[in-house]
């Protein structure tokens, strides 16, 4: 049976993997074709690439990179950051990504979502939704890297990307970012109650017991971490690392235990 | 004595995640090559059909591709060996629900959407990591210690007429075929260009045999 999938998410600036403090004080850790080639030996399910800096720059998605990150990985990878048309998503999915990440252009132009998942299939299309709460307490979305704030709130959202044929959801509590002191399963909640499409919980997973509480009290799909997996420590050095399958086992619900019917004939 | 590796080719007839099949190749150690040039594919000793999306579109490029009578001849008269990978196996059967076209009928089987059945509600498409329980005697996944797992993403699969061609089995609310394999041809429902270690014994394996 499918098991909750436990996804890196490794953010991109120039060329380099930085982490980041709820979306501030990015910090080098490493490169990031080493770190697939360590996530590969780790037998990780997939793995995400944000380029954090794509949209605010008003540049495209670094093609020779994803390219180089293709001819490494082999695992499914999604890669978004300043994709802002039809050639862009067609280019990423030729080029090996299995998904593409869409963020910033959904909310200024949520038909695109619908002609992405038209060309290339709704299951290679993920909307990114990052989100915070204001002064009053209200989630609101925000866009170009967490500095732009919208009008939407991520609920209202992700119901319309989904009626516009998002395959998935990457939600990411821009609060609980690098904190790793869990996620914002309130937040996720609110989200899975109304979509049926995966949901990835992101921002904030700090131990395998977060993971667990994002599918069982989120109602997450799939998880995603970055802090966790590429520090180590109070002092934060950087190490990449990853549950190990024992680890992973116990994610396994009962659900996915269940026997059932026998195969079926023509 | 040293043996020589066989020359793979992975038929281009525009759709499939022809670089990381390549690159996977690459990685263990065997020569390939992508193409879409019906001279090339008579040279090869073996055949790697991918494919990713829609039945109709796959076959719809096949057809335009003008590669289904080489193929044809190669994999039914030549019997070459050949690895069908997701829509590239579905491809095999003779017709799927999915669209109108017919398929190129190299195995008796149909390609079906999944449906909830009763009580049991399941996610479509099918899309992550599972597992696979192996059915027939077979080489392919020497090397893997423990239950083998690879990457899925797909909202149809193949049913057979009767169970010996079935190679291996995987549940997802009920179970269904998720490989088979008929004398020369080998089909898988997972990717393994993106199911890593798993995926890279299992093309070794099959690369490297007879």
């Amino acid at each position: 049976m499918l098991r909750l999938r436990v996804i890196p998410a490794l953010l991109l600036r120039d060329r380099g993997l930085i982490k980041t403090t709820r979306f501030k004080k990015p910090r080098y850790v490493g490169d990031p074709i080493n770190a697939v080639k360590i996530f590969n030996e780790k037998e990780v399910d997939e793995i995400v690439f944000l380029d954090t800096e794509a949209s605010k720059r008003g540049r495209r998605p670094d093609f020779k990179l994803v390219s180089e990150i293709a001819s490494e990985c082999f695992m499914p990878f999604a890669y978004g950051g300043g994709v802002r048309d039809i050639g862009d998503v067609k280019t990423l999915c030729s080029i090996g990504a299995e998904k593409v990440i869409i963020n910033s252009r959904a909310v200024a132009y949520p038909e695109f979502v619908r002609e992405a998942s038209d060309v290339c299939g709704s299951q290679s299309v993920v909307v990114s939704i990052d989100a915070k709460r204001n002064f009053m307490g209200q989630y609101k979305v925000y866009t170009t890297g967490g500095s732009t704030a919208t009008k939407y709130d991520p609920v209202r959202f992700a119901r319309l990307m989904e009626e516009m044929g998002a395959g998935e959801i990457l939600l990411t509590s821009i609060d609980h970012d690098g904190t790793m002191k869990g996620y914002d399963i309130a937040l996720i909640r609110r989200v899975t109650d109304v979509v049926g499409i995966p949901v990835i919980a992101s921002g904030g997973a700090g131990t395998v017991a977060d993971f667990r509480d994002a599918q069982t009290q989120g109602g997450a799909a799939a998880v995603s971490a970055g802090s966790m997996f590429v520090f180590h420590g109070k002092h934060r050095a950087v190490l990449i690392s990853y549950p190990t399958q024992e680890e992973l086992r116990t994610l396994d619900t009962m659900e996915n235990r269940n026997e059932t019917a026998p195969i079926p004939n023509m | 004595m040293c043996l020589k590796p066989p020359s793979i080719v992975i038929v281009d007839y525009g759709t499939g995640n022809l670089a990381s099949i390549m690159n996977m190749l690459r990685k263990v150690g065997v020569a390939a090559m992508v193409s879409c040039d019906a001279s090339v594919i008579s040279r090869a000793d073996k055949l790697i059909l991918p494919g990713v999306g829609a039945f109709d579109c796959g076959m719809e490029n096949l057809r335009r591709s003008g590669l289904v009578t080489i193929l044809t001849e190669r994999v039914s008269n030549e019997r070459i060996p050949i690895l069908g990978i997701c829509l590239g196996m579905q491809i095999m059967t003779r017709r799927s629900e999915e669209g109108v076209l017919p398929g190129l009928g190299w195995i008796d089987a149909e390609t079906v959407g999944f449906r909830n059945k009763g009580d049991c509600s399941i996610k479509i498409p099918h899309m992550g990591w599972n597992t696979v329980a192996v059915k027939k005697n077979t080489h392919l996944f020497d090397g893997i210690e423990g239950v083998s797992r690879f990457y899925f993403v797909h909202s149809y699969h193949v049913v057979f007429g009767e169970s010996g061609a079935i190679l291996t089995t995987t549940r997802h609310g009920f179970e269904f075929v998720s490989a088979f394999q008929k004398e020369n041809i080998l089909g898988v429902q997972f990717h393994p260009e993106k199911s890593h270690k798993f995926g890279m014994t299992l093309m070794k394996n099959w690369a490297f045999s007879g």
